[in-house]
């Protein structure tokens, strides 16, 4: 114990025992020891002078971090729908008969746990799999089996082939993001030439919005926060980007970095922050490394630090900071919490971040995409930018296209680009449904792929699931709905009990013994999670459940009973642990499954 | 009071402080709008989602919106309350509420609203939750957590009243739970008194002070008379302008 | 959810016919058909509306077709399963009556334990200390969980109450026999 209460000291003088960095101790003291033991636990909560509830809540809220312990190789299988249809499924059996370990337990020997995990954010490589917080993608029974050897021998993830942890950036369209060349430092230093107030003109000229979805003017967002009174502010840039299907942010954190800390520098100057923090989703661990390099280069550079491009007073700098498992954080307050070291639970708005945020300072939460915009609009101007896309959405949106699709990968279009074109280029052919914007989003039908993507038709935070005439689109919406009830924070009733309800309800339907009853009542639990929740989350949650219903009715009857009420769980099996205690196997010691 | 500074509930004028949310300018003037993880003297929480209104058309906690001049509130419609019944039928299934066991029966606010109500049945499948046994470790206060409805107000009333942050939330969605301040996880190793503001908060049966349960009989407790509709209580006078 | 409702038409002939009624007890305590009980002298009143058939008033052990059936007590074994199908089986309106059929009530507080561990802790043989649950075929066996009966048939009417005492039982039952959509005064609702 004594050499890991040193390590753990050094964990805690490296984020200067301060209680706000408690998620990201909590992940280091982890990658130490493996779990949040008891003892951990308790010594953290000393030397944090913090009651030991506290870290509890927080190891317990985040499903990345353990309070018991996992195996040394600790497997999470991407369980998006996405995953599934490339076979993720018969993938993970095979690795836990292979491995002797049922899902969600550790192997006896302590060697290997297997579960599964929300989206990792590789719908276009997958099937795909953490393990020890790296990233396997493009899974085949052959590298399972690979894997499987290399865990038994206790090879060091560090020996195993590099080319497993090989992710591509697989983008086949291009516009103005990500087709354009580069030069670091350009668009700052334009910034800098138009003053802040320029800054937030050309912004505001530029009509640009925020690329996580609400669709929020970013100049009267940057403009709010400018505005208000306080002696720090800051700019957070989102990078939790867990919304299922979508992975465009993972391609601009891997081969763009530069814009985006580019254009966070550019809000710090715009509205006078001298602290820039990313929040990196636990997910994308392996992209850390190579990221706080860049922003090395950044400060040698001078475009970041202090007196940025020479200017006397201009200090902008960037940290990263690790999520740690939580869908629920990619929504800005549930963010900033995370950030302060607490369980990522919407907070009350107003007030909005933009007047009382991070620390409870005016701070700007910008997504990845927003911020790379940011370069392109200092670059070519305002005026110039707003000339792409459509009126009401200007310039380009990046789109993740996965699923049934030739060519999955980031996509590139002006806004206002129509649905079928998307499918036209990604060479998608008898497609049933497209579900855009992940799993709270639309599910659209071939009726319906004459509408365009823009804020004002389609809205997107960039997911594109793709989805034929073979696929089953209950088990779509199935799927959905039970990564709301595992995301869901728990705050407000309507989505803690709603969304485990509604996925009961589904699977109850699954399992054949569904009725108009039911298709019912996940109409009636829509309505009040829509209409009742505290944050986006539980009011989409049923939205795809909602759509599937309306578009695609037949999956769900196709599966209803004939008679008009069934229990949802088997009587007979009801009674098997009674039937073991006493060994009846007589007539009367069992039951049918319906009257 | 000026126009100025008043707004309609159901088309009822209702006048209200600058600060107050529409909630406490409605129970100030008497006017109900069921809650409970609301309490006169804490800070909104906004989660139980009772109190949802619709304000200009769009849904709303009315704890959380700051009351403003000329809002039109919408509260005590049938398609509010079928939307109560529903939230308290997923916090009763979500529990172990067996109220004729229960020592705070008759004077429950979680009760008392599903009476209110009229809600006549839980309606949903029951979780049958096992969020650990009966914390009975402390000499003066018992823990029930299958019985606890998540309103926080035990957290907010230790953490901000008593100074002692005896209580956390812990875990996510379906699995939240709550957690006390004690390396074993037993309250009875934690500084709570039966005497703490947290103590006596709980709208549920979940913190119970000991041996002093069913000393009102049936037909004398807090509810068994009068609806909670008709026993607002009142809140205190707005801490700041 | 809509509730089958009794065809009270005046211009049908069976207007004046006598409602039949069925009651059983599952896992309860008798005390929702004590109350039954406790509408005293008004149950002159109500022999006129209404002929009891299945119930542990008349003794009659099986239920033939019936108008409503009332059942007391929540699903803890085989048994309570058969006979709660057999009352939906035959019944037009089936009414959950009382806490432990409206919600598990009292039986199914043990529904956070493992009912083999449970029985094996209940039958033990005091010298040997070992196991020794009954095997009987006659014996009904235990659901692991105990359910309240609308998560086993559907249900059309719920009365809280453990129990619910003799006038609430009065007023809703009339009601409904009345035509009526059931209402229950505050006084009257209670869930204990």
């Amino acid at each position: 114990m004594q050499g890991l209460d040193d390590t753990l000291g050094q964990i805690l003088t490296a984020h200067r025992k301060d209680p706000r960095r408690l998620v990201q101790i909590l992940r280091a003291a982890q990658s130490e020891a493996g779990w949040i033991s008891p003892e951990i636990a308790a010594f953290l909560a000393d030397e944090l002078c913090m009651p030991i509830s506290r870290i509890h809540a927080v190891v317990q809220f985040y499903a990345f971090l353990y309070d018991r312990p996992v195996g040394r190789y600790r497997v999470l299988f991407s369980d998006n729908i996405i995953d599934r249809m490339l076979g993720s499924v018969a993938l993970r059996q095979h690795m836990q008969r292979r491995m002797k370990v049922g899902r969600g337990a550790v192997s006896a020997d302590g060697l290997v746990s297997i579960d599964t995990t929300s989206c990792t954010g590789m719908g276009d490589q997958g099937p795909a799999l953490m393990i020890n917080n790296r990233q396997i993608v493009r899974l085949t029974t052959r590298r399972i089996d690979e894997i499987c050897d290399l865990m038994r021998d206790g090879a060091p993830l560090e020996d195993w082939p590099s080319h497993y942890f090989t992710i591509s950036d697989r983008i086949r369209r291009a516009e103005s993001l990500l087709g354009t060349s580069y030069v670091p430092g350009k668009a700052l230093a334009q910034a800098i030439e138009l003053g802040p107030q320029g800054v937030l003109d050309d912004l505001r000229r530029s009509n640009l919005r925020g690329r996580g979805g609400a669709g929020f003017t970013t100049a009267m967002k940057w403009e709010l926060c400018a505005e208000a009174e306080a002696e720090t502010r800051y700019i957070i840039c989102n990078a939790d980007e867990g919304e299922p299907g979508t992975f465009k942010d993972r391609v601009l954190l891997n081969s763009f970095a530069e814009r985006i800390f580019e254009g966070m520098a550019i809000g710090g100057y715009a509205i006078g922050a001298r602290h820039g923090v990313i929040y990196l989703r636990g997910e994308y661990d392996y992209l850390r490394a190579p990221l706080e390099m860049k922003l090395a280069a950044m400060r040698q550079r001078g475009l970041l630090g202090t007196n940025v491009l020479g200017v006397p007073g201009f200090d902008f700098d960037i940290e990263i900071q690790m999520g740690a498992g939580a869908y629920i954080c990619g929504e800005e307050t549930a963010l900033i919490e995370s950030l302060e070291g607490k369980p990522g639970r919407p907070r009350i708005r107003p007030p909005f971040p933009v007047t009382r945020g991070y620390n409870d300072m005016p701070s700007v939460v910008n997504n990845v995409e927003t911020l790379c915009k940011v370069v392109e609009v200092m670059r070519i101007g305002g005026r110039a930018y707003a000339l792409l896309g459509t009126k009401q959405s200007t310039g380009s949106k990046l789109i993740s296209v996965s699923g049934d699709v030739a060519r999955p990968g980031v996509y590139e279009y002006p806004f206002g680009v129509r649905i079928q074109t998307v499918l036209d280029d990604c060479g998608a052919t008898d497609v049933a449904a497209v579900q855009i914007s992940g799993a709270g989003g639309m599910t659209l039908a071939p009726h319906e792929f004459g509408r365009r993507i823009a804020f004002e038709d389609v809205p997107t935070s960039g997911a594109f699931m793709v989805f034929n005439r073979s696929r089953d689109m209950f088990e779509v919406a199935r799927n959905f709905m039970h990564f709301f009830a595992h995301e869901s924070c728990g705050f407000c009733t309507p989505c803690r009990v709603g969304c485990a309800l509604s996925a009961s309800i589904m699977d109850k339907i699954a399992a054949g013994l569904g009725a108009q009853y039911e298709l019912n009542e996940l109409t009636r639990l829509g309505a009040v999670m829509r209409t009742s929740s505290h944050c986006g989350l539980g009011q989409t949650a049923g939205n795809a459940v909602a759509d599937t219903l309306q578009k695609f009715r037949p999956d769900y009857e196709r599966r209803l009973m004939a008679g008009d009420f069934a229990p949802a769980f088997d009587l007979d099996a009801a009674l098997e642990r009674a039937r073991q205690v006493t060994s009846r196997e007589d007539a009367q010691a069992h039951l049918e499954g319906v009257a | 009071m000026s126009i100025r500074n008043s707004f309609t509930i159901d088309g009822e004028r209702v006048d209200f402080e600058p600060g107050q949310s529409i909630l406490q300018a409605a129970l100030a003037a008497g006017v109900f709008i069921p809650h409970l993880c609301f309490h006169p003297e804490f800070s909104a929480h906004g989660s139980c989602k009772l109190c949802t209104v619709v304000v200009n058309g769009r849904n709303g906690s009315a704890c959380t919106i700051a009351a403003m001049p000329g809002q039109e509130v919408r509260s005590d419609t049938p398609e509010l309350n079928q939307r109560r019944r529903m939230l308290l039928q997923m916090l009763f299934v979500e529990g172990n509420h067996f109220c004729p066991g229960c020592e705070k029966s008759g004077n429950c606010k979680l009760q008392a609203m599903a009476y209110e109500l009229e809600m006549f049945n839980d309606h949903f499948q029951h979780f049958f939750p096992d969020r650990g046994p009966v914390d009975a470790s402390h000499p003066e206060v018992m823990l029930d957590r299958n019985r606890c409805i998540q309103c926080e107000l035990c957290v907010r009333a230790s953490r901000d009243i008593d100074g002692k942050e005896v209580f956390s939330l812990a875990g996510r969605g379906p699995a939240s739970h709550l957690v006390v301040n004690a390396a074993s996880g037993l309250l009875g190793d934690t500084p709570f008194a039966a005497t703490d503001k947290a103590a006596e908060v709980c709208p549920v049966g979940a913190i119970m002070v000991k041996r002093v349960g069913f000393t009102a009989p049936i037909g004398r407790r807090k509810y068994d008379g009068a609806s909670i509709r008709d026993q607002i209580e009142h809140p205190a006078p707005a801490q700041e302008g | 959810m809509q509730a089958p409702t009794l065809d009270r038409s005046p211009d049908t002939a069976e207007t004046t016919r006598k409602l039949r009624v069925a009651t059983a007890s599952l896992s309860g305590c008798f005390g929702c058909h004590m109350s039954l009980l406790d509408i005293d002298a008004r149950i002159t009143e109500l022999v006129k509306l209404v002929e009891f058939d299945r119930s542990p008033i008349t003794d009659i052990k099986t239920c033939g077709p019936c108008d409503i059936g009332l059942v007391e007590g929540a699903v803890a074994n085989s048994e309570n399963v058969h006979v709660l199908r057999e009352l939906r089986a035959n019944c037009q309106i089936l009414i959950a009556l009382g806490a432990c059929a409206v919600n598990g009530g009292l039986p199914a507080q043990r529904n956070h334990l493992d009912v083999g561990e449970m029985l094996e802790d209940v039958y033990r043989d005091i010298d040997e200390g070992l196991p020794c649950v009954p095997d009987d075929p006659e014996l009904p066996l235990l659901l692991d969980r105990v359910r309240p009966v609308n998560e086993v048939v559907r249900v059309d009417y719920f009365i809280p109450g453990c129990p619910p005492s003799g006038d609430t039982l009065w007023k809703y039952l009339t009601d409904l026999i009345g035509g009526r959509m059931p209402r229950l005064d505050y006084d009257l609702f209670r869930y204990d």
